[in-house]
């Protein structure tokens, strides 16, 4: 795996936790599934479970205390349901960070990324089970997996707590049951445990782990409320937790989210709000498509751990943003952080933009 | 004289034509248009429990895609299911929702 150079990065940091190149086993693999579900597809002949692509493109620049580092970008996204109860998925991430190379030499340092995410099979069981296995995104708070995708984050850089609880790789290869627990008119529970196996395999590294997250969901009040614990279960077994709440004020276009993670050398929190103006004019209109976010993030480090992805001091971060929605699925995301620590201030800039795509894989009738 | 009645007319006509416009403003503002293409007229009750379907599970983290193809509709609503552990119910009303 390259050596990527700045850790700022949400796409770099996500790189970094998947660790794995697409080879001889992923292509395969996606092969074999698109195959099944094209026999399937044909079977079925409704013509609503073609397979999917989708995903993100974009290009990003991030300027973290003056080294500017510049990342196009590619993240797909593959699904295709299988008869009626199976879906095979995954996410890619194929990236090409380059910077100056600085020191008065001209030219630029780069380095060619491609990795899965996650590849997994997903068998309905029943109404309140979904059983999962292969590798996929470790179900710790809600970062990794609804937030981490190019083209749904409002930031391009993780949290500084990302690492925490998601296990370093952010992916677990093995099993997970997942699914609504109930679902009344008031109050909605879904829940997700999982076991993964130890796995040092290039394509699909995973730590031994267990865990899960549930979460309660009020419809009326727009409020989620979850908490999440995960155990690594090899080399020294820590236990992590976290606690999430998601507000949307009814009748405003305010969103919070924020979230609290805690490992054994480390904890931290953040805390996110984003207004959409498309209540000004509509979201049609110049004011309407502009978003902006604000996060404000905080850990504590009680000892030292140069494995857990947390900053090794102390650490405030304050994120101002600036989105902007395109046409035809184009985004811009632009930010400014401010970094408080005992190590060191500093300010990092973030722009980017990213089209989001969506199509079947064939034609059909 | 002339020029200035001309003037009153148009704001007039302004004035008339501004509350129309600000309504259609708030009509696409306020309902979620499905993004996959309609093929049949689907009763208001259905529609409105797949919007709000949609906007408690799926619209809480990203914005709907701005138009798919129908025939991937399956494709999607059953990576939903797995992604945001939609219910059943749930589950129906946005696949009725993004595909009436």
């Amino acid at each position: 795996m390259p050596v990527l150079e700045s850790d700022e990065s949400k796409i770099m940091l996500i790189a970094e936790a998947t660790r794995h190149s697409l080879a001889r086993c992923a292509i395969p693999a996606l092969l074999a599934f698109c195959m099944a579900s094209i026999g399937s597809a044909a079977q079925d002949g409704q013509g609503q479970n073609v397979p999917l692509i989708s995903g993100g493109v974009g290009f990003v620049t991030s300027t973290n205390g003056g080294n500017t580092t510049y990342i196009p970008v590619i993240s797909p996204v593959l699904a295709a349901p299988i008869g009626s109860h199976v879906l095979v998925e995954s996410r890619a991430i194929i990236l090409d960070p380059f910077s100056p190379k600085g020191g008065g030499k001209t030219g630029y340092n780069g380095n060619l990324f491609l990795g899965l995410t996650y590849l997994q099979a997903d068998l309905l069981a029943s109404r309140h089970v979904t059983v999962v296995a292969g590798e996929f995104l470790t179900p710790f708070a809600t970062y990794n997996e609804r937030l981490s995708p190019i083209w749904i984050g409002n930031f391009q850089d993780a949290p500084l707590t990302f690492g925490v609880g998601t296990m370093e790789t952010a992916s677990s290869v093995g099993g997970m049951l997942r699914g609504s627990a109930f679902a009344t008119d008031h109050v909605s529970a879904d829940y997700a445990v999982y076991f993964s196996a130890a796995s040092t395999n290039q394509q699909f590294t995973a730590e031994r782990a267990s865990g899960g997250r549930g979460s309660l969901y009020f419809p009326t009040a727009h409020l989620e409320v979850g908490a999440s614990y995960g155990r690594q279960l090899q080399n020294v077994h820590e236990n992590f937790e976290g606690f999430h709440v998601w507000w949307e004020p009814p009748s405003t276009a305010l969103r919070l989210r924020s979230e609290y993670a805690r490992g054994a050398h480390a904890d931290g929190y953040w805390v996110e709000a984003d207004y959409r103006l498309s209540r000004f004019n509509g979201g049609e209109s110049f004011v309407g498509r502009f978003e902006p976010v604000f996060r404000m993030q905080q850990t504590f480090r009680s000892q030292p751990d140069s494995n857990d992805g947390l900053p090794s001091a102390n650490t405030q971060q304050a994120d101002f943003g600036l989105d902007y929605r395109l046409p035809h699925e184009v985004r811009i995301n632009t930010s400014y952080s401010r970094e408080f620590s005992s190590t060191g201030n500093r300010n990092i800039w973030q722009t980017g933009i990213v089209y989001r795509f969506l199509f079947p894989t064939w034609r059909g009738k | 004289m002339k020029s200035t009645l001309i003037l009153l007319t148009c704001l007039a006509g302004l004035v008339a034509i501004l509350p129309l416009c600000a309504q259609q403003v708030e009509h696409k503002t306020n309902s979620q248009a499905p993004p996959a293409q309609v093929k049949q007229a689907s009763s208001p009750t259905d529609t409105g429990q797949g919007e709000r379907a949609f906007k408690q599970n799926c619209a809480r983290c990203h914005d709907a895609p701005q138009g798919f193809s129908p025939r991937i509709s399956g494709a999607v609503i059953r990576h939903m299911r797995v992604r945001a552990s939609l219910s059943e119910q749930d589950e129906r009303a946005i696949l009725h929702f993004l595909n009436p």
